[in-house]
């Protein structure tokens, strides 16, 4: 068995800032070795440890899809010290990356289901993997509806804007993009916090109907009693949790909610689980 | 099984005689107390019974370790590319542990020996030792070793037991590493198979009724985490807790660990550290938000982790060897007994 501690190295390929306060960039990286990108293969919904030497690791969802090949892509939020040192990197440094980590979305048990995606904020990165890989030709008829509702502080802070105006064009996703508010008299899309959105525009919960939720904790938790009042049952409303982690391998021991693990039994827990183990995170 | 008598005036010729071949760690006493330490060449180990301050756990799972390393050198080829840093893992014996300890490198193993990922520092260091227990005849105050399946003369995960006779040592050779580590040292007076083992019996039992504090965990399974996790009682027991974490480093199956990144001049290495889960650090995110921010929280997690989570994860028991070393070395005598008793006893009031 490989040692799990050992990054695959990584060149940055691109850096893209993601936001209009530039507190989040979006990074591209490539494989240095080509047989580490087959290693890598990972699900929408996972996690990695961007590893800087003698800086640190940070644990990050991974924001490309399983359907783009080539690169994994990540987009972090500057906040402590790996994170600013990785803002101040350059295109074509090495470092190194480690994972696939953690569980994944359902997609086996998604298949054949209403889809609705709810994000706010900067974590909608492995929505973004989510909403690509669903979108995929190959993939797009193994679902039924798809809505996903999306909101930011202001427009400029939403992610991936390019995508969400073009996804809102298509027929095949409702996108319901909200920002909390905007003096732009342009804006077209919603005004509002994302439960108040998810509960005027979300679908109604039939036994087909599954919700995956990915966002700060205030936000999660406002948005529970909406999905509730739509009908939708524990088992139906999938969430995606942080906690502080280390080794993202399940052994250092402080990421736990209970005795589940948030870095190897999660990140992806449904809320009837969650309902079972301490809120510890 | 065989049984092998050492005259104790043979003793330290043998274990001398074995490092050629071995590392040597055992009980030293300094002005700390007793510890597990490595033996330099000239230091014998203490035999004496002294009761270990800190476990043997250090011999496998060291306080602080160098697990991988790079160069920061951009004119060098491979520079910032990570790889495992050199590490000795020749055969190591470590001698005169409290049996149990063995027992809790057990435990310890189901965490870092997993169908899904096997840490390799922790794997390659656990093969090459060779855990030479001793056998408990005065167990102190705070050992509740019965009470949790274990015992001042308990054989799991140990390579040999030895029973102090005053002339001599009676070796119970348990494993084929026992027996490749007995016969470097050259001790190959084989005795009767079942006389030694009559002797044993009786020393284990007689050791054994001298364990004054009893412990019942017979409930703790059938109740659920979340019953347990809301008892009225946490406050109460994490009162005096000044969250030193004392309890953690000095516990044979404590095994939380930190990494962290230190560079000197142009080389980067990665480390792992011992952590506590009594630190505020241990679980605050970079945004400030900490899930067991408070001192009530993470008193709890100790107690929920070894007595109920680790329980429910496995199947295996608790956590807990019953060493009392936990008791004896708090502060604010917070006792596990006392809790594990709240706990298994706890009937939700409606």
């Amino acid at each position: 068995m490989e040692n799990p501690y050992i990054p695959y190295p990584v060149r940055i390929d691109d850096i893209e800032i993601a936001t209009e306060d530039k507190s989040l960039k979006t990074f591209k990286f490539v494989f240095l070795n080509k047989e580490d990108e087959e290693k890598f293969s990972y699900h929408a919904g996972q996690f990695a440890e961007l590893s800087i030497p003698g800086i640190g690791e940070i644990p990050i969802g991974i924001a490309s899809s399983p359907v783009e090949k080539g690169f994994v892509k990540f987009t972090v939020f500057r906040t402590g010290v790996v994170t600013s040192y990785l803002h101040n990197m350059k295109v074509g440094d090495i470092m190194g990356i480690r994972g696939p980590l953690g569980n994944w979305y359902p997609w086996d048990k998604l298949e054949n289901k209403n889809v609705v995606i709810i994000g706010g904020g900067f974590a909608f990165t492995t929505l973004r993997s989510s909403i690509i890989y669903m979108l995929d030709p190959g993939n797009r008829s193994k679902f039924k509806t798809i809505d996903v509702v999306y909101g930011a502080r202001s427009p400029g802070m939403l992610l991936y804007r390019e995508e969400l105006f073009e996804w809102e064009k298509r027929s095949d996703i409702n996108m319901h993009i909200t920002v909390d508010g905007t003096d732009d008299p342009d804006w077209q899309y919603h005004k509002g916090f994302v439960p108040q959105i998810v509960e005027q525009n979300a679908p109604k919960a039939d036994e087909d109907t599954y919700a995956i939720i990915c966002g700060p904790p205030i936000m999660i938790k406002f948005t529970q009693p909406s999905l509730v009042k739509l009908g939708y049952k524990e088992h139906q409303i999938i969430m995606s949790l942080e906690n502080r982690m280390k080794c993202g391998i399940g052994m250092c021991g402080r990421c736990n909610i209970g005795k589940e693990l948030v870095c190897k039994d999660g990140p992806v827990f449904t809320l009837e689980q969650i309902n079972q183990t301490p809120k510890e995170y | 099984m065989k049984f092998i008598s050492i005259d104790k005036n043979d003793w330290t010729r043998g274990i001398d005689k074995s490092r050629e071949k071995y590392q040597l760690f055992g009980p030293v006493k300094d002005e700390n107390g007793c510890l597990i330490k490595k033996l330099e060449p000239d230091v014998q180990p203490d035999m004496g019974l002294h009761e270990s301050v800190m476990s043997a756990k250090s011999v496998v799972f060291p306080q602080t370790e160098k697990i991988l390393n790079a160069s920061l050198d951009e004119s060098i080829e491979n520079h910032h590319i990570m790889q495992r840093a050199k590490t000795d893992y020749s055969p190591r014996a470590v001698l005169g542990i409290r049996p149990y300890d063995a027992k809790a490198m057990e435990l310890v193993k189901l965490n870092f020996d997993t169908k899904d990922f096997k840490d390799p520092y922790w794997c390659d260091a656990y093969e090459a030792t060779v855990f030479v227990g001793l056998g408990i005849t005065k167990p102190g105050p705070f050992d509740f070793s019965t009470s949790v399946g274990t015992g001042p003369f308990c054989e799991d995960g140990l390579d040999v037991l030895l029973a102090d006779l005053d002339d001599t040592y009676l070796a119970k050779i348990l494993s084929p590493k026992g027996e490749a580590y007995t016969a470097a040292c050259g001790f190959n007076a084989i005795v009767d198979e079942k006389e030694s083992q009559a002797l044993f019996d009786i020393l284990r039992k007689e050791a054994e009724k001298n364990i004054v504090s009893q412990v019942k965990i017979d409930k703790l399974k059938e109740k659920t985490i979340l019953e347990l996790h809301e008892a009225d009682f946490w406050d109460d027991i994490a009162f005096a807790c000044i969250n030193c974490g004392t309890c953690t480093y000095v516990c044979p199956t404590c095994w939380c660990f930190d990494i962290q990144d230190e560079t000197k001049q142009k080389q980067a290495t990665r480390f792992r550290n011992w952590d506590t889960c009594m630190s505020p650090l241990f679980t605050r995110h970079a945004t400030g938000h900490n899930p067991r921010g408070t001192k009530v929280q993470r008193v709890r997690q100790r107690f929920m982790h070894k007595l109920k989570y680790f329980l429910d994860k496995y199947d295996q028991g608790i956590m807990c060897v019953g060493c009392g070393r936990c008791v004896k070395s708090c502060p604010v005598n917070i006792d596990i007994r006392e809790v594990c008793h709240m706990m298994n006893s706890y009937e939700k009031q409606d």
